[in-house]
């Protein structure tokens, strides 16, 4: 597995449609093996932190109902790792990964989904409807995808004060049949903005197949909106990371935005609810085979790692999240009024960025 | 103080909150070298440039959208709908994405859209609408429509510093008909405070945007009987105090709306005045308004769907004989 190709050659499992020559030497793009046991830790977060949170909306802790990304961390871990701390995004419902990686801890997460007066909404919002704006996150509506025109709006206001800044957001393969997407895509070519699109194809648009949500891949499109289209087998985090900095980069340096699709499968339902009776089986199997922790820490172990430790980390994290999370109180009803209309100026925070190159900016 | 258009004092007031706060920043379609199809953004891109003053692609989301990301960076976004009507293409950024993001995540938007809105020129269905009940039902975003030059500069720069986002309606027919003194400089007229654009004691007309000239022409004249008129100046937040207070003052009220009937300003105005000042009534709460029905496009049939001087002054009339 290498991080320092272009994602053409990372993936393996597709074709790129059009790739732009790249921007930052494959130097400035690598990884350590710090870096690594990141992204791996990343992935094991969010799957635990969904499994804990699945298990407490069956336990009936959990009001409403219940969406998470299985299967699809090394999407959310690999894109969101590129991310500089001043860089925005806007994270979508299934990218839990992206939110622990800019900072968000897992037991705000589980408070949010039982909406406590803890959590990161507070109880205004519930399951993956937020965003946390001290992190620099634009929490996502339900409407998709509309928040890749917030997107470009962040990068508009990067690009009209002069700032290096990218702002990434995330949307699924169905939602490239809104006529937003369309509308996101025209603004952000026609004004060359530094924005990052990651798509999402997890083969299912709730229960719609590709073969019903479009008549050409949506990564070719890319081109005829004026900017670089890229796709990477999204169980490999690698190559969504190696596309991510490299789009990032690009962005930085003016060079416009990129549309990055990563092919991938959603391996629970729409939600909970949902028993995926139209999935076929081998469909299930293909990709079952193709786990993107299993892979990724079985190529660790390889290199020494001791993933069992990471593992039980991640486990008593979780636990002590738990814990803190279900002490929360529920929000007071009599505050259910409050804070329709804003009395102060906006204020998005920085994000956690632990990809090592950050660290190294700040020392120098 | 120097007198202008209503028109020219929106340019003014846009322009000058450019000068003084350069995150101010305008965008809309043909708002650059054509200056907006009603010349409100007229040599903006000479003094501002292409940065500032944005000639979007035609796509309302986009412009919405995109002003809501550049809200929340920091910007402070001015967007022109083409005309009031086109905001239901950009409608879902506004009511899902903008007016709930502070109460949904804390984070303000501090987001103007510019709406020339209302008819009487015969621009048909689609560029004659007054679509503010609209925006009503959509917690999270204020409304004003201002009916006077002096107001229509200061409610601007009000919409445009609010850390909320604000609809602003513009109405077309007073753009070149309306005109009055107008403060030079900087001032604002907060947002949710009515104006008596005329004291009364007799009956109060309750209106906002081109109805207000219209309700002061039509009662000027009542056989003796003082006509109060209430300009609202902002739907929302909306003035309880100076309805309620112009109510227990002359205990009958028409409202009057260009807007179609039901569920409309004039509801939620005579349902106010219902909870609130029963006692004080000594008549029903009449509406004036467009009946609810699209507005046509020929000018007889255009007429009689608009409310009209004579409406107003019937009304006036038989309400005064309650
Ligand atoms: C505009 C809009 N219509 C309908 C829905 C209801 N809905 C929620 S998720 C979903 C499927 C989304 O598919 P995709 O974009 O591929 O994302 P995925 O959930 O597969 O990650 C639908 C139809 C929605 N959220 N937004």
């Amino acid at each position: 597995m290498s991080t320092t190709t272009a994602p053409s050659a990372a993936s393996g499992s597709s074709e790129p449609f059009r790739h732009s020559p790249p921007v930052a030497s494959s130097e400035a793009l690598r990884l350590t093996p710090a870096d690594r046991r990141a992204l791996l830790h990343y992935m094991l977060l969010m799957r635990a932190t969904e499994e804990r949170a699945l298990s407490l909306y069956r336990q009936g802790k959990v009001p409403g109902s219940f969406y998470d990304g299985r299967g699809q961390e090394a999407v959310s871990v690999g894109s969101a790792f590129a991310l500089g701390p001043r860089d925005r995004a806007c994270i979508l419902h299934r990218d839990l990964g992206a939110h622990l990686i800019r900072g968000v801890d897992p037991g705000r997460v589980l408070a949010q989904m039982m909406g406590r007066a803890g959590s990161i909404t507070g109880g205004r919002e519930g399951n993956m409807h937020f965003g946390d704006r001290r992190l620099g996150c634009v929490g996502m509506v339900s409407m998709l995808p509309d928040m890749m025109l917030v997107a470009c709006g962040l990068a508009l206001a990067f690009q009209m004060r002069g700032e290096q800044r990218v702002a990434m957001t995330w949307c699924g393969e169905g939602s490239t049949a809104n006529g937003q997407w369309h509308e996101a895509m025209n603004v952000a070519g026609v004004r060359r903005l530094p924005v990052v699109f990651i798509l999402e194809n997890n083969q299912f648009a709730y229960s719609t197949p590709n073969d019903l949500e479009f008549a050409v891949d949506p990564v070719e499109r890319a081109g005829a909106y004026g900017f670089a289209g890229v796709k990477v087998d999204g169980n490999d985090v690698e190559a969504v990371f190696a596309a991510s900095a490299e789009a990032c980069e690009r962005a930085r340096s003016g060079g416009g935005p990129t549309l990055i699709e990563c092919e991938t499968m959603r391996m629970h339902g729409h939600g909970a609810h949902d028993d995926m009776r139209y999935v076929p089986r081998e469909l299930f199997e293909h990709w079952a085979a193709r786990d993107p922790i299993d892979r990724y820490e079985a190529g660790l172990r390889e290199q020494g790692v001791d993933t069992d430790a990471m593992r039980a980390a991640v486990k008593s994290e979780l636990d002590e999240a738990a814990d803190w999370a279900l002490a929360q109180d529920m929000p007071d009803p009599a505050t259910a009024s409050e804070g329709v209309f804003a009395d102060r100026e906006p204020v998005l925070g920085d994000g956690r960025a632990p990809w090592s190159r950050w660290e190294e900016a700040a020392d120098a | 103080m120097p007198e202008t258009t209503y028109l020219q004092a929106i340019s003014d007031g846009l322009r000058e909150e450019m000068r003084h706060d350069d995150t101010v920043f305008c965008l809309g379609e043909d708002i650059g070298a054509f200056g907006g199809a009603f010349k409100v953004t007229d040599g903006f891109i000479e003094e501002f440039g292409g940065r500032r003053v944005w000639d979007t692609p035609l796509a309302e989301s986009a412009i919405i959208g995109t002003a809501v990301g550049a809200a929340v960076e920091g910007l402070r976004p001015v967007c022109e709908m083409q005309f009031a009507d086109f905001i239901a293409c950009g409608f879902d950024q506004l009511v899902n994405v903008a007016a709930k993001m502070h109460y949904r995540q804390g984070l303000p938007v501090p987001l103007t859209v510019r709406l020339p809105s209302g008819g009487g020129f015969s621009g048909g269905p689609f560029h004659s609408q007054n679509p503010e009940a609209w925006f009503l039902q959509a917690p999270g975003l204020k409304v004003v429509a201002p009916s006077t030059p002096a107001d229509a500069k200061g409610l601007l720069a009000a919409a445009i510093r609010d850390p909320n986002p604000v609809v602003y309606l513009e109405h077309k027919h007073l753009y070149r008909r309306a005109k009055g003194e107008v403060p030079e400089g900087r001032y604002e007229i907060p947002l949710g405070k009515a104006r008596l654009a005329r004291e009364g004691t007799d009956l109060t007309v309750i209106a906002y945007g081109a109805m207000v000239p219209l309700a002061l022409e039509a009662t000027e004249d009542m056989a003796g009987a003082r006509v109060e008129v209430l300009d609202l100046r902002s739907l929302v937040p909306l003035d309880h105090d100076a309805v309620l207070a112009s109510v227990r003052k002359t205990s009958k009220v028409v409202v009057l709306h260009e807007a179609t009937r039901s569920c409309g300003v004039g509801a939620e105005v005579a349902a106010l005045i219902a909870e609130e000042a029963f006692e004080d009534l000594d008549g029903p709460v009449v509406r004036v308004s467009a009946p609810d029905v699209p507005i046509p496009f020929s000018p007889p049939l255009e007429r009689a769907v608009l409310p009209q001087v004579d409406d107003v002054r019937e009304a006036c009339r038989e309400l005064l004989a309650y």
